[in-house]
């Protein structure tokens, strides 16, 4: 029981980011756009959210982390229109250009950080204090489990993702949204722009990345440095794979991975497990993740039209 | 069109530059003195020394370090190119370098030979644990229909931690996070080219990379394997209609990318260093996919792109020291390039509609 209660808070802190990030990488994929920057979207959005804390504390007080995340998310969404740009626009490979910006902003971040904060180049944050939910967290074991020393973000991502099914599978956006990503021909035939819904999908990832980075930084570095970019954006993609495109396995992907990584980073502390060689432990998270891989992923095909630049011409 | 590709890379180039220097200008750098420290760093002598002779001019130590960076730049960049060519994303080169780089130090500090043996028994035991360590992604891929990029992934951590614990347990060094130092009988470093390039840790690697860069042209244009392989990167329906092994393929071609990571493995912790430090991916791996994609994914296009990449990393230390810029303005230049090269599109645009005013004016002159 008291394992539990030092895993279940931790892995649900760990998974919030990136399951965010992850879901991002769906509405772009979804909407026909491979998105494999997603490890620079969350760095900008990181890097923006310390940008905002560590030059206007003073003027949002004791708002600032919200503000931050906002932040976060706006910069995200904006950066992700320079993947827009060049894969939708002007039809580059989707790869080569989420690659170029996997390089660009760890490195343009970190270069401004240390232009910022001359010296160590390291922006620190206090970061979202821990919360209580009322009532909720009185109920005797769930609520310690899951209501107890946890974040207001995470319910709010639990929102996020409510709307995000309900927006992709309930609403006719949603649908036309999935169809840029299987068929885009067939949209355009009725008339609605796939250039249009694909800039909103990768849009949304931007910020959804974005809003995960701030989080990253906000409740589990702390402190904005290289200790950012440390491949969430890479486990969010197989995440992404992994949960077959669908919000709510993704949810599951997201949670499974972010128990696994908790268990192997926390495992020493418990004299039992410590006994094992340390390679058994570090090598958990990612050979389970293989393991499950095989299990349950045969033949996982994500969108059909995901990576191709849409051709009025073809077929 | 090849002409125009080339000239869409250099547009590249040179936009990448120019964004650089805005970006310094902006944060209060000064751009000249930073591309002249580049430059400088690089091996580029700006200012000749007095009594310095030819030969202590172009053999100097920094143009022997930029070489050194482009060593183990081709190789990455090869072993992505490669994969690319046969229609696979192998973004595992991080891992399967490191791991090759283990298989080859393991060999170079346990054993003790005479160097013609010794260092291609190491290098040999290089590529082979890239390939092994570049296996399961393809037998996955090819067999279970899994993603390469996940997984390789995947590989990439298992190696990183794998590589923590047995330097830690197998290879134990001087310090807590460095392997044991390897025999000097199996170092791909030679005195006369250290003596050439007054100290530099140049090495036969070069040669390797360059043979390397050969024999992948050669397999992917010139031999029926090769064109098979390419085949399936292609069209794999149309391949497996044609007979094709497609699965074989798929396996053997990710292994051939791994064995070049793997080398790469080699000439980097055998030859550029000569221990493995551990707790994190090799850079120049990922670095790979710069050159791949700069470089249009072709053997001799790799070259000239891991020369640009080596001059860049190589200069950028000196830039730093010299002149306070942060390191970081390499990469950020390099990202910056690749951007404009995928982007392409729009100087092609650009590039035919000044094609055709030119046209134009000609026409007219008749």
């Amino acid at each position: 029981m008291n394992a539990l209660q030092i895993i279940i808070p931790l892995a649900i802190t760990y998974t919030v980011p990136l399951f965010l990030i992850a879901l991002g990488g769906l509405f772009s994929e979804r909407s026909g756009v491979i998105n494999i920057a997603l490890e620079g979207l969350l760095g900008v959005g990181a890097f923006a959210s310390a940008f905002v804390i560590f030059q206007y504390e003073n003027i949002f007080g004791p708002a600032t982390v919200y503000v931050s995340l906002i932040a976060a998310a706006v910069a995200g969404g904006l950066c992700s229109l320079l993947h827009a740009f060049a894969s939708i626009s002007m039809k580059a490979d989707q790869v080569v250009s989420g690659t170029a910006i996997n390089i660009l902003i760890p490195a343009l971040t970190i270069f401004l950080a240390r232009s910022i904060n001359k010296g160590s180049g390291i922006i620190p944050v206090v970061g979202l204090e821990l919360w209580d939910v009322p009532l909720l967290s009185k109920i005797p074991i769930i609520g310690s489990l899951f209501f107890h020393n946890t974040y207001i973000t995470t319910f709010i991502s639990i929102l996020i993702v409510l709307i995000s099914w309900y927006v992709l599978y309930h609403r006719p956006f949603g649908l036309r949204l999935r169809a840029c990503g299987e068929n885009p021909q067939a949209v355009d035939s009725v008339g609605i722009s796939v250039v249009k819904m694909r800039y909103i999908g990768v849009f949304i990832s931007g910020v959804l990345s974005g809003l995960g980075g701030g989080l990253l930084l906000n409740t589990l570095v702390k402190e904005f440095s290289t200790l950012i970019f440390t491949g969430m954006g890479f486990l969010a993609l197989a995440a992404l794979i992994f949960g077959k495109w669908k919000p709510w396995n993704v949810l599951g992907a997201s949670a499974f991975f972010g128990l696994a990584k908790t268990v192997s980073d926390i495992a020493p502390l418990f004299p039992s497990l410590n006994r094992l060689p340390s390679i058994f432990l570090t090598t958990f998270p990612y050979v389970i993740t293989l393991v499950a891989l095989v299990l349950f992923s045969k033949n996982a095909v994500g969108p059909r039209a995901a990576g191709e630049p849409y051709d009025v011409g073809k077929r | 069109m090849g002409k125009n590709k080339f000239l869409v890379s250099l547009l590249a180039v040179i936009l990448g530059i120019i964004t650089g220097a805005l970006v310094m200008l902006l944060t209060g750098y000064d751009p000249i003195k930073a591309y002249e420290g580049l430059l400088k760093g690089a091996g580029f002598i700006l200012q000749v020394p007095k009594n310095a002779t030819l030969g202590d001019i172009i053999f100097n130590k920094r143009l022997g370090d930029t070489l050194l960076n482009t060593t183990t730049l081709i190789l990455t960049g090869l072993a992505i190119a490669f994969a690319f060519k046969t229609g696979l994303f192998n973004i595992g080169v991080p891992g399967q370098m490191l791991m090759g780089g283990f298989f080859g130090v393991f060999v170079g500090v346990k054993l003790s030979l005479h160097f013609y043996i010794h260092t291609p028994l190491a290098v040999m035991a290089a590529i082979l644990g890239g390939a092994l360590w570049a296996l399961l992604p393809g037998i996955l891929k090819a067999k279970y229909g899994i993603n390469e990029v996940v997984t390789a992934i995947m590989m990439n951590y298992i190696s990183l931690w794998s590589v923590y614990y047995f330097v830690q347990n197998f290879l134990k060094g001087n310090f807590e996070t460095e392997s044991a130092i390897i025999n000097p009988s199996a170092s791909l470093r030679v005195e006369a080219l250290t003596k050439l390039f007054h100290g530099s840790n140049i090495n036969l690697g070069l040669f390797l990379a360059i043979a390397v860069a050969i024999l992948v042209w050669w397999i992917l244009d010139k031999t029926t394997f090769g064109y098979e392989l390419k085949a399936v990167g292609y069209n794999i329906h149309a391949s497996k209609y044609a007979g094709i092994k497609v699965n074989r393929n798929m396996i053997l071609s990710m292994m051939i990318s791994g064995a070049i990571a793997g080398l790469a493995g080699a000439v980097y912790y055998l030859g550029y260093t000569n221990n493995i430090k551990i707790g994190s991916l090799p850079q120049a791996g990922y670095d790979g996919i710069a050159v791949s994609l700069l470089g249009l994914n072709n053997p001799f296009g790799v070259l000239l792109s891991a020369l640009f990449f080596g001059l860049m990393n190589a200069g950028g230390l000196y830039m730093n020291a010299a002149t306070k810029v942060p390191n970081e303005l390499v990469p950020i230049i390099v990202a910056i390039i690749i951007y404009f090269a995928a982007t392409s599109l729009m100087f092609e645009t650009w590039l035919h509609r000044i094609g055709s005013i030119f046209r134009k004016k000609e026409g007219g002159s008749k």
